[in-house]
C-alpha cells in the first residue's frame, strides 16, 4: 500500500518526469493506486487540434509524422476475453483503452472501423499514441541534499574563463538566461564548475544537455572526478543507467523528452548544433524539462543568427570567451583557389594545389584531417590518398577509425562534417576540400577550423580551405575567427585578470 | 510528400513514362526505394531462399528427410531477403511499433503474391502473437501483411507460449513444444502469413496443427526469407 512513508520511494523515480506506462517500474495495482491518490496523472499521449493532432510528449504537429493503426489489425476476435474475470476486465478497460475497444469489437456483431493515432516523430523513445497515454508525477518532490564544496577540481581558470564562470554563477543564483559564446577550445566545462558548486550547495537539480552521445560518455567520468560527492547519471539512447532523482543529469537532448519541470539549472551545450538548431522538438523538450523558475545556460562557439540578434538587442545576456584556455590565438584559415576543382575530381585526380600542400604537410609531424562535403567525396578522396582512412555518419567502423586516429595510428583521415565539432584531437592540421560547397555554412567552417591547435603542447596548426567558388560563408567564417582573436588580444590588457571577487 | 522511411522530402520527377502515374502516391524516396531487396525469383523451389544452381536448398532437404515434418509445408514464398536495411526497418516497424511502415511493402507484397499464389484458393491464417506481445505492440505484423492480400483471413490459431523462444537455436526449438493451439479447424488449403521465415520452425508448428485439423494443403507467405 502507498502511504506517506512509501510515497517518497515512488517520488524518487517519478519526480519531474513524464513517462510511458512501460517506463514505470511499478505493478498495475501500484499505478492504479498512485492515480487514485492523485500522485500520478494520466494524460493523453495524442490530442486533436484544429488542424490535426499534437503529440503531448514531443510537441509534434506535422501530419506526416503521425501514423495510424487500424483497429482491425489488432482486433483478434479469438482474444479469450471470456477467460478473464470481471475484475481483470475492468482493470484492462481502465488501463488499456486498447483492450476495451477490442472487447467491444469482439462482442459486437459487425466490426466498426476504428483506428488509433501514434506519433512517429518521437517513436524511438517508445511509442506515444491514443491508446498509450503519458504519466506525469504530481506528487511530492524529493528534496535533494545540500552539499557544500562539492567541486574537487584544483586547476586554475584563465582570466577569460573566470569572467565567464562568474557570470554563469550569477545567472544560476538569479535564475536567468545566459549565452556563453566561447571559442572552440576555450575550456567551457571548467567554466561551469563554480556555478555548479553553488547549485549543489543549494540542493539544486542540474541538467547538462548535449546533442551527442559521445559528449555524454566523455563528460560523465570527468564530472564524477570533479564532483565525487554528487550523484550523477548519464542518459542517452541505450544507457544502462536509471535516473532516480540524481543531482546532476548529463543527457542527450532527446532524453529531455522524458522530463517535466525537473531542473533548477539547465545547461545546453552547443545550442547551435544540429539537431537542436533544426528541430523544434528539442527546444520544446528543453523548455518543459526545466522548472518555471530556473536558470538556462547556453554554450556555443558559433551562435546562429537568431541568437546573435537576441543578444545584440539585449534580449539575451551573453559573455564572451574569445581566447583558448592555452592563450594562443585561433588558427586563421588560408584560402587556396583551385580552378576546375570539381572537374578534376571527376577525372579521379587530386587537384595540383592539394597535392603540393599534401606533400608539404607530410613533412610535418601533425596528423591531417581532411573535410569533404559528401560521402561520395569521402570515398573518392580516400581512394586518391594512399594510407588515408575515411569516416562518415553511416560508416560501419566509424567508432574504431576515430579511436585509431585519436591514438595516432592513422596519419590522414578523410571525413564528412560529422567530425566538425565535439571531437578533439591534440595535434592536427585541417584541410577542407571544396570549402565553397553549400554544406559548409559559416558555423561549420568555424567549427572545422577550431579542430586545429587544440593542445597546449602544440597550440598551432594549419587550416586550409581549397575552393572553386568563394562563398560568403567562407569569408564570414574567417572574419569571425579574426574578430575573436582581436577581441582576445585587445581585451587581454584590461580583462579583470587578477581581480578576485 | 515526405519519404516514409527517411522523412526526406520527395520531389516527384515528371517524365514521359511516369506522366500518367504521377498522382499515384510515392511513399519512398528513390534512394530508399532502391534499397528494398526483392528476393530473386530463381531461389529454392520450396522456401524461396536464394541459392545457386540448386532446385531445393539444404535447409528444405533436412526438413523433408524427417518423417515428422515431411510434406507438411508445400511451399514458402518470400518477398525480400534480409539486409541491414531491412533489419533497420523491421526494428522500427515491429519493435518500435511504427505500424504504417507496412505500406512501403504493399506494392511488392501484392506483386509477389499475384505472381505466385494468386491462383490458389483457400484462406489466410496470420501467425498469431501472444496476448502479451499483442498488447505491447498494438498490432500483429503477420495480420498487417495478410490484410494486404486478396483472400479471406481466418484466425484459426492462438499462441499459448510467449515469443521469447524465438531466440532459441534450431535444435532447442525442435525439442520444445508447439506454441500454438487450434481455435478453428479449416478444411481447405491454408496460406500461413508471417513476417520472417528463418528456420521454418514457427511456420511448421502452425502447419502441423492446421493439417491435423483437416487443412488440405499448407503454403506460407512471408515478408522476408533470412
Ligand atoms: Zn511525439
Ligand atoms: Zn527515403
Ligand atoms: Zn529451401
Amino acid at each position: 500500500m502507498i502511504n506517506d512513508q512509501t510515497i517518497m520511494n515512488y517520488a524518487r523515480f517519478c519526480s519531474g518526469k513524464l513517462l510511458l506506462r512501460q517506463e514505470l517500474p511499478f505493478s498495475n495495482e501500484e499505478i492504479d493506486d498512485l492515480i487514485r491518490k492523485h500522485y500520478l496523472a494520466e494524460i493523453p499521449g495524442i490530442i486533436e487540434t484544429w488542424s490535426g493532432y499534437r503529440c503531448n510528449r514531443c510537441g509534434n504537429e506535422k501530419n506526416h509524422l503521425f501514423g495510424i493503426i487500424p483497429r482491425a489489425c489488432a482486433s483478434d476476435p479469438v482474444l479469450p476475453h471470456h477467460l478473464l474475470s470481471s475484475s481483470e476486465k475492468s482493470t484492462l478497460r481502465k488501463y488499456f483503452p486498447f483492450y476495451q475497444r477490442k472487447l467491444q469489437i469482439s462482442n459486437s456483431s459487425s466490426q466498426p472501423y476504428r483506428h488509433d493515432i501514434y506519433c512517429r516523430k518521437c517513436i524511438e523513445m517508445g511509442r506515444v499514441s491514443t491508446f498509450e497515454p503519458l504519466y506525469r508525477w504530481d506528487g511530492p518532490s524529493v528534496n535533494l541534499p545540500t552539499i557544500q564544496h562539492a567541486c574537487r577540481w584544483r586547476g586554475k581558470l584563465t582570466p577569460f574563463q573566470k569572467q565567464a564562470a562568474n557570470r554563469i554563477r550569477t545567472a544560476i543564483q538569479q535564475q536567468t538566461e545566459l549565452l556563453v559564446w566561447a571559442v572552440c577550445g576555450a575550456g567551457k566545462t571548467e567554466m561551469l564548475y563554480p556555478g555548479l558548486n553553488w547549485a549543489f550547495s543549494r540542493g539544486f537539480r542540474v541538467c547538462l544537455a548535449t546533442p551527442r552521445t559521445d559528449v555524454v560518455t566523455e563528460l560523465y567520468p570527468r564530472l564524477q572526478q570533479t564532483f565525487p560527492s554528487i550523484e550523477i547519471v548519464p542518459l542517452y539512447g541505450g544507457t544502462p543507467h536509471k535516473d532516480e532523482n540524481a543531482q546532476l543529469v548529463i543527457a542527450t537532448t532527446h532524453q529531455l523528452l522524458r522530463y517535466n519541470h525537473a531542473f533548477d539549472v539547465m545547461v545546453i551545450d552547443e545550442i547551435d548544433a544540429f539537431p537542436f538548431h533544426a528541430d523544434p522538438m528539442l527546444p520544446h523538450a528543453a523548455g518543459r524539462a526545466r522548472k518555471p523558475d530556473s536558470a538556462s545556460i547556453y554554450l556555443t562557439a558559433t551562435p546562429r543568427p537568431k541568437m546573435k540578434w537576441k543578444f545584440r538587442v539585449n534580449l539575451l545576456p551573453a559573455v564572451f570567451v574569445p581566447a583558448r584556455y592555452h592563450g594562443h590565438p585561433l588558427p586563421v584559415p588560408q584560402f587556396v583557389s583551385v580552378l576546375r576543382l570539381r572537374s578534376c575530381l571527376k577525372k579521379q585526380r587530386l587537384p595540383e594545389p592539394v597535392q603540393i600542400w599534401l606533400r608539404k604537410q607530410q613533412a610535418s609531424k601533425r596528423q591531417l584531417l581532411i573535410f569533404v562535403p559528401t560521402v561520395e567525396d569521402a570515398h573518392l578522396i580516400h581512394s586518391l590518398i594512399p594510407d588515408s582512412k575515411k569516416v562518415f555518419a553511416r560508416s560501419p567502423e566509424r567508432k574504431e577509425v576515430i579511436e585509431q586516429f585519436r591514438l595516432q595510428k592513422i596519419q590522414i583521415l578523410v571525413t564528412t562534417t560529422i567530425l566538425e565539432r565535439g571531437v578533439t584531437f591534440p595535434s592536427v592540421d585541417v584541410a577542407v576540400i571544396d570549402a565553397g560547397h553549400n554544406v559548409f555554412d559559416e558555423a561549420a567552417l568555424v567549427q572545422i577550423s577550431g579542430r586545429a591547435g587544440r593542445s597546449a603542447d602544440d597550440p598551432f596548426g594549419e587550416v586550409v580551405f581549397f575552393y572553386q567558388n568563394k562563398t560568403s560563408a567562407m569569408v564570414q567564417a574567417r572574419r569571425s575567427i579574426q574578430k575573436m582573436n582581436q577581441r582576445a588580444k585587445h581585451t587581454h590588457d584590461y580583462c579583470p585578470t587578477e581581480q578576485e571577487e | 510528400m515526405h519519404c516514409l522511411w527517411c522523412h526526406e522530402e520527395i520531389i516527384p520527377e515528371v517524365t514521359w513514362t511516369n506522366l500518367f502515374r504521377i498522382h499515384q502516391e510515392q511513399l519512398l524516396c528513390s534512394t530508399c526505394e532502391e534499397q528494398l531487396p526483392l528476393i530473386p525469383s530463381n531461389g529454392c523451389k520450396r522456401c524461396s531462399r536464394p541459392v545457386e544452381q540448386k532446385e531445393v536448398c539444404e535447409d528444405c532437404k533436412r526438413w523433408e528427410s524427417s518423417p515428422e515434418w515431411r510434406g507438411l509445408l508445400t511451399r514458402n514464398i518470400s518477398v525480400y531477403i534480409y539486409t541491414p536495411f531491412m533489419k533497420d526497418i523491421m526494428a522500427r516497424w515491429k519493435y518500435r511499433g511504427d505500424y504504417i511502415l507496412i505500406s512501403m511493402f504493399q506494392h511488392h507484397i501484392r506483386q509477389v503474391f499475384s505472381r505466385t499464389l494468386s491462383q490458389q484458393e483457400g484462406v489466410l491464417v496470420p501467425v498469431p502473437l501472444s496476448e502479451e506481445r499483442l498488447r505491447e505492440r498494438g498490432f500483429n505484423q503477420a495480420q498487417a501483411i495478410a490484410e494486404l492480400l486478396p483472400l479471406p483471413i481466418e484466425h484459426a490459431l492462438i499462441r499459448i507460449q510467449s515469443e521469447k523462444q524465438a531466440k532459441k537455436s534450431r535444435s532447442e526449438r525442435l525439442q520444445s513444444s508447439n506454441p500454438f493451439r487450434l481455435v478453428k479447424p479449416i478444411e481447405q488449403p491454408v496460406i500461413l502469413v508471417d513476417d520472417l521465415y528463418t528456420t521454418g520452425m514457427t511456420i511448421r508448428w502452425a502447419a502441423q496443427i492446421l493439417k491435423g485439423a483437416g487443412a488440405t494443403e499448407i503454403y506460407s507467405f512471408t515478408l522476408i526469407r533470412s
